[in-house]
């Protein structure tokens, strides 16, 4: 199938809009939208960062997933309490697959939850006493935590608990950082308003920790931040920047620890890749610590060299051929992945709906391998990432945000894509619907995707998915073998 | 009032409001002298908002606390 006109995928929203009532449809059309490159401001063609209709499936998350789950979940060397009951912490455990260097349950605590396990009289009686004996208990048992964080539940902000004086006093009792985090669940409209709140906390209770005092510096020292090293991305890319000359002092927070963070007011450049989680500490660092920083994007060769040249553009002569060695170096490797897949995946087309940068940084990665983007869209973009997107979407193509889950299932059986990449929510309808899909949150447990070497292991999943023989071999389990919707059997 | 922060430099200011993570170009300050800074400020997405005027900041960006007199939308 060609590419949809203008008039077309106009036409398709309208025609997708159609099923809902006059007040939800009215809601809804205001974040659909097609591309108009010559667009300046997106809020001219496409509304973000609104309440979800209540009513329709939605794939948001919640701001303590934004907080616990983003942000501050992956710094490696503090123990984060999922304050409030169990479930929150637990069912996201772990999934997110931010790797980590260290032995988990002594010096690292990445992949294992703690929670204060609320229960009825807490929530009658506070939880405040718990809070405190359960720092103590971790102190006792996990010695070599580096510092605390309480994730508040949304039970915390309801029963209106005092975490924070709880949090100062056990900061002084056991002589580390304990950061209470207000990060519950039901404030804002998605996980956008938690990683907000987590920088803010980061900005109050990590970073004033080491002003005044000594730092040896280089003149070349960068801080990675928001990357979260998923399936090893952070690594991918901190040994590109190590190897033009740059001096990673910091990394956040994927593979993170705070003494990382406490540094970070000390580099000269902060490098901004997820710019949706991690925009306000940077823009707080400039005023405060007077560190400018750039975003950057590390997906797919051509992006990569851009990258690293701007990103050496900001040092001396020395890492801007620094950039350009690391460059040539990769060069005719990223060529050798290119002959191999792009003659198989040449041409075809991808929609994506994701979260924080990837509905945009992964467009280009998908242009190296001859492939186009037709479809993109944010869980919790904002305005100014819509601005970013438009330029980099070809004209005419679909912009959704906060799509539903019916809307998107709609769209897909209209464009027809070759391939979707979305969340785990979605994966298993487009599936048995027979499209190729892949996970690209945690890059369905295979990764990293950053970096020159990413995009090799990038590009061989894309093939592997899209190319894989058993699509044409499925019908729907609500289909007829002829295509025609199945007789509801009788439970 | 709310919080905002104003970015960038003489010529080509940038408003942050936080709160509602609103990022645009400033299109006028009403003064924007060394000793007397801010007043009525235009954005590009036709909002107004008014900081106290002051001395030029030193340095930017800088938090300031701004009225909102008319917002976009
Ligand atoms: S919305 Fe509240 S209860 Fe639900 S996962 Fe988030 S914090 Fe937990």
């Amino acid at each position: 199938m060609t590419a949809l006109t203008r008039e077309e995928t106009e036409a398709l929203i309208q025609e997708v809009l159609e099923v809902y009532p006059e007040k939800a449809k009215k809601d809804r059309e205001k974040h659909l939208a097609v591309n108009d490159q010559s667009i300046e401001q997106s809020k001219k063609c496409i509304t973000s960062n609104r309440k979800s209709l209540p009513g329709v499936m939605t794939i948001r998350g919640c701001a303590y997933a934004g907080s616990k789950g983003v942000v501050w979940g992956p710094i490696k060397d503090m123990i984060h309490i999922s304050h409030g009951p169990v479930g929150c912490g637990q069912y996201s455990r772990a999934g997110r697959r931010n790797y980590y260097v260290g032995t988990t349950g002594v010096n690292t605590f990445g992949t294992m939850n703690f929670t204060s396990d609320f229960q009825e009289k807490d929530i009658v009686f506070g939880g405040d006493k718990k809070l405190a004996k359960l720092i103590g208990e971790i102190e006792q048992l996990f010695p070599l935590n580096k510092g605390i964080s309480v994730q508040s539940e949304c039970q915390i902000g309801l029963i209106g608990d005092d975490i924070e004086a709880v949090s100062k006093k056990a900061a002084k009792e056991i002589d580390k950082p304990v950061v209470p985090v207000r990060c519950e669940g039901f404030r804002g409209v998605s996980q956008s308003l938690g990683h907000h709140i987590a920088n803010d906390a980061i900005r109050d209770w990590v970073l004033p920790r080491r002003d005044g005092k000594a730092f040896e510096g280089t003149p070349y020292d960068v801080a990675v931040i928001g990357d979260y090293n998923i399936g090893g991305d952070a690594w991918s890319s901190r040994i590109l920047l190590e190897e033009m000359g740059l001096r990673v002092v910091a990394q956040w927070s994927g593979d993170g620890t705070i003494a990382e963070m406490e540094k970070t007011p000390y580099v000269k450049v902060n490098l901004i890749h997820c710019y949706r989680s991690m925009n306000y500490i940077a823009r707080h660092m400039e005023e405060k610590y007077s560190i400018p920083w750039m975003e950057y994007n590390f997906f797919g060769p051509t992006k990569v060299a851009e990258s690293l040249r701007a990103i050496a553009a900001l040092f001396d002569d020395k890492i801007k051929e620094g950039a350009e060695r690391v460059i040539a170096k990769y060069q005719p490797l990223m060529q050798a992945v290119i002959d191999k897949y792009k003659p198989r995946l040449q041409g075809k087309r991808v929609m994506l709906y994701v979260g924080g940068l990837r509905p945009r940084h992964v467009i280009g990665a998908y242009e190296d391998l001859g492939m186009e983007v037709v479809g993109t869209g944010y869980e919790f973009g904002h305005n100014d990432d819509y601005d970013r997107t438009i330029k980099d979407m070809g004209n005419a193509t679909l912009l959704y945000d906060d799509v539903t889950g019916f809307e998107f299932e709609e769209f897909v059986k209209k464009v027809k894509p070759d391939l979707v990449g979305s969340g785990i929510k979605e994966k298993f309808i487009f599936q048995k619907m027979g499209v190729p899909f892949r996970q690209m949150h945690s890059w369905d447990y295979s990764g990293p995707y950053h970096g020159y070497d990413g995009f090799a292991i990038f590009a061989r999943d894309m093939d592997m998915t899209l190319n894989n023989p058993c699509w044409s071999k499925i019908t729907a389990p609500w289909l007829n073998k002829d295509g025609s919707l199945a007789e509801k059997k009788a439970a | 009032m709310a919080n905002i922060m104003i970015q960038g430099s003489k010529g080509a200011y940038v408003f942050y409001l936080p709160k509602r993570d609103l990022e645009d170009a400033i299109v006028s300050m009403e003064f924007d002298t060394p000793e007397k800074w801010g007043g009525e400020i235009k954005l590009n997405n036709g909002g107004t908002y008014y900081i106290e005027p002051q001395t030029a900041p030193a340095r930017l960006p800088i938090s300031l606390r701004a009225k909102r007199l008319d917002a976009a939308e």
